[in-house]
């Protein structure tokens, strides 16, 4: 009888380990942290149907791209799209997976969130160090009727590279002609003025912290820790608010099929209702996949998350991409991710 | 402690276990040759066993050192010694200078170091000397335990609950008062952040003084009580007794429980992250937002980019590794120096 229930009990186990050997090819990324909620949301609920995980690790955009190049990961992730020639250097292939944006976060006690009104221009200036003071006359004109003090604007930035900052510093960039000869644009630059903090956590603690301090970071962690956000005037003049509808905007104005490699940046885009500082998380895999049964993987939990996953991303306050624009990226998969024999992968 | 006397307890067991089978129930002759035997090949087993652990340390830092010369090669090549003088700090441009994190590194941990030494001489003269004996145990070990707190505790109690007050009442105060001085007044301006290199200095100085107290404790508890006595006996003060003849004797002591603190406050990564401001500006006031080393190293190694910025990273890395390595050996001197000047003080 013994003998029998651990014959009994061998067979189960070895039934079990072939079962979980059939399906399980399971996928991993790396890259970067602004889009880790979502993937790591996504992941979940695309476990729950399907049985296959995705082991997503959130280690910085930089480290993405090298885990990438290195093809120690199924696809990477970043928040700086890589330029044409990188990509075709590198033989991978870029596409974007989700929208969100950044907000300019501030710390005076005396003006409620939404009501401070700023200017690409202005905040190139405060970031530059020549506006320093609250009162300055260069906010007041933005701000007519609002009491301004006169305290010093102690400038908060990121101290680790982000794809935040980029997207950030390419705004200042378009935006101011100093900036962009100047500083330029980069996951971190050389700030000439300011703290640094560590992460979006670390920028918005200093500026719950500090008085009079000014910042930026993702959207979603300004109404976490329920800081004051300003108000920001786009390309077309208008003053607009962050939101779905600002980031959407923004993404749909964009000129996605004039971008070869999808190398567009969602910042500063025209439309009068477009949130000036959104941006997109990009995806990276190998054109020639060693491992297409993988690279399947991939791409239907790609594609599974761009029909499914719109609602768990505006819970998130993310953006889903417009339909038209995940057209395109599908056309892109069927044209350029193939196997060793040069068959599409996708559908 | 109770975990190593139980091991100590079973080894002997064990020993005892053992030595009583061979005799039970092998004859003595054959025994004793085996254990002959064994004692053989078994010294020189040992011998060589913890030797070739001895040895590798050595080979270990060697290989820490090489690596790093390794990795850090194309920045040398590009920046050669001027990097080291150099205050630019430019990921965009791919220009890179050490001036700020090394002035930050050691600013902070000198500020550390001049709070840290004078109160942890108090804390232990008051534990060896002058406590109630009911007293010093319990302090004893709320000072061990203060050393076993991470240090990443250390940073968020510094930036969620002392750089607030700091920036609300101290620093105000620190500008009011030494600002409009001359020369000195350098060194407090700006506007009241609460972080910055001072609060990074204050707060390394927090975690460093239950080392360098551990140490210096322990050490003064060593001074035979002859000698103490003997001075005591012929009316000399706490003071005296402490300056003439315990601090004599347990010099090499004190200085390597410094030297343990410094090596500390020089590495520490996290807790200054948190409170230094992590900005590559270099200004006179330490009430300015600065960078360390390690706090550089931690913010900006995920995220860098090409292999300048890579290795200029790692060449922090190196210099660091070289600035605790002088700091040691201007400690091993500084005995030395002691040492030799024995005799003429007496």
């Amino acid at each position: 009888m013994n003998t029998r229930t651990i014959g009994r009990l061998a067979g189960l186990v070895a039934g079990v380990s072939i079962a979980a050997s059939a399906i399980a090819v399971d996928i991993t990324g790396a890259g970067a942290t602004f889009p880790y909620p979502i993937y790591a949301k996504w992941a979940d609920a695309y476990k729950k149907q399907t049985g296959v995980s995705l082991n997503y690790q959130s280690i910085g955009s930089g480290g993405g791209i090298k885990q990438i190049q290195a093809k120690t990961v199924d696809f990477g992730a970043s928040d700086m799209p890589l330029k044409v020639e990188e990509l075709e250097k590198s033989g991978l292939v870029q596409f974007p997976a989700i929208v969100g944006g950044n907000v300019i976060v501030y710390n005076v006690k005396t003006i409620e969130s939404g009501k401070l009104k700023l200017s690409g221009p202005v905040i190139a200036d405060i970031f530059l160090g020549k506006i320093t003071k609250w009162n300055d006359p260069a906010i007041a004109r933005l701000n007519v009727g609002l009491t301004l003090p006169a305290d010093a604007i102690a400038v908060v930035h990121r101290s680790d590279g982000s794809g935040t900052t980029f997207i950030f510093v390419n705004y200042l960039s378009k935006i101011s002609e100093e900036w962009k000869t100047k500083i330029g644009e980069g996951t971190s630059v050389n700030w000439p003025v300011g703290v640094g903090g560590k992460g979006n956590e670390g920028v918005a603690s200093y500026v719950q912290k500090i008085n009079g301090s000014i910042g930026y970071v993702e959207y979603a962690f300004a109404k976490q820790n329920k800081l004051a956000i300003a108000a920001l005037q786009n390309q077309v003049g208008e003053f607009v608010l962050p939101g779905d509808l600002t980031f959407k905007a923004a993404a749909a104005s964009a000129k996605w099929d004039k971008a070869p490699g999808f190398y567009e940046i969602l910042t500063n885009q025209a439309g009068k209702d477009s949130w000036p500082m959104t941006g997109a998380s990009f995806i990276l895999m190998h054109r020639a996949q060693e491992k297409p049964d993988n690279a399947k993987q991939v791409l239907s939990f790609f594609d599974w998350a761009f029909k499914n996953g719109g609602k768990m991303a505006e819970e998130l306050d993310y953006v889903p991409l417009p339909d038209s624009l995940v057209k395109l990226v599908q056309t892109e998969w069927k044209s350029r991710i193939k196997d060793a024999g040069a068959k599409a992968l996708y559908p | 402690m109770s975990s190593s006397e139980q091991g100590i307890a079973l080894s002997v067991m064990d020993m005892d276990g053992t030595t009583q089978s061979k005799r039970s129930s092998e004859a003595p002759k054959r025994g004793l040759g085996l254990r002959r035997r064994l004692r053989g090949w078994a010294d020189p087993l040992f011998h060589r066993t913890t030797q070739f652990f001895a040895l590798l340390v050595f080979s270990l830092l060697a290989a820490i050192l090489v690596s790093l010369a390794i990795g850090s090669w194309p920045a040398i090549k590009s920046f050669g010694p001027a990097f080291i003088v150099s205050p630019v700090w430019d990921p965009v441009k791919e220009q890179f200078g050490a001036l700020i994190p090394i002035f930050g590194t050691l600013v902070t941990s000198l500020i550390a170091m001049l709070i840290a030494v004078p109160l942890s001489f108090g804390i232990a003269v008051f534990l060896t000397e002058l406590s109630p004996p009911w007293l010093r145990r319990p302090l004893a070990t709320a000072i061990e335990l203060l050393a076993a707190i991470p240090s990443i505790i250390y940073g968020m109690w510094g930036l969620f609950v002392f750089a607030p007050w700091f920036m609300d009442h101290a620093q105000p105060l620190l500008i009011a008062v030494f600002g409009p001085i001359p020369l000195i007044g350098a060194l407090f301006q700006g506007p009241p952040m609460g972080i910055g290199m001072l609060s990074a200095g204050i707060i390394l100085a927090v975690m460093v003084i239950p080392y360098i107290t551990a140490v210096m404790r322990d050490v003064f508890e060593l001074t035979p009580a002859m000698l103490k006595e003997t001075a005591y006996g012929l009316g000399a003060t706490t003071w005296e007794v402490v300056s003439r003849v315990v601090l004599p004797y347990t010099k090499v002591g004190v200085v390597g429980g410094i030297m343990l603190g410094l090596g500390r406050a020089l590495g520490e990564t996290m807790a200054v992250t948190f409170v230094i401001g992590n900005s590559h500006n270099l200004s006179a006031s330490l009430l300015a937002p600065g960078n360390s080393i390690a706090s550089a190293l931690a913010n900006e190694f995920n995220e860098a980019v090409g292999d300048v910025y890579t290795s200029a990273l790692i060449e922090l890395g190196l210099i660091l590794f070289l600035i605790t390595s002088i700091v040691l050996a201007l400690s091993k001197l500084l005995l030395l120096q002691l040492s030799r000047n024995e005799g003429r003080k007496s």
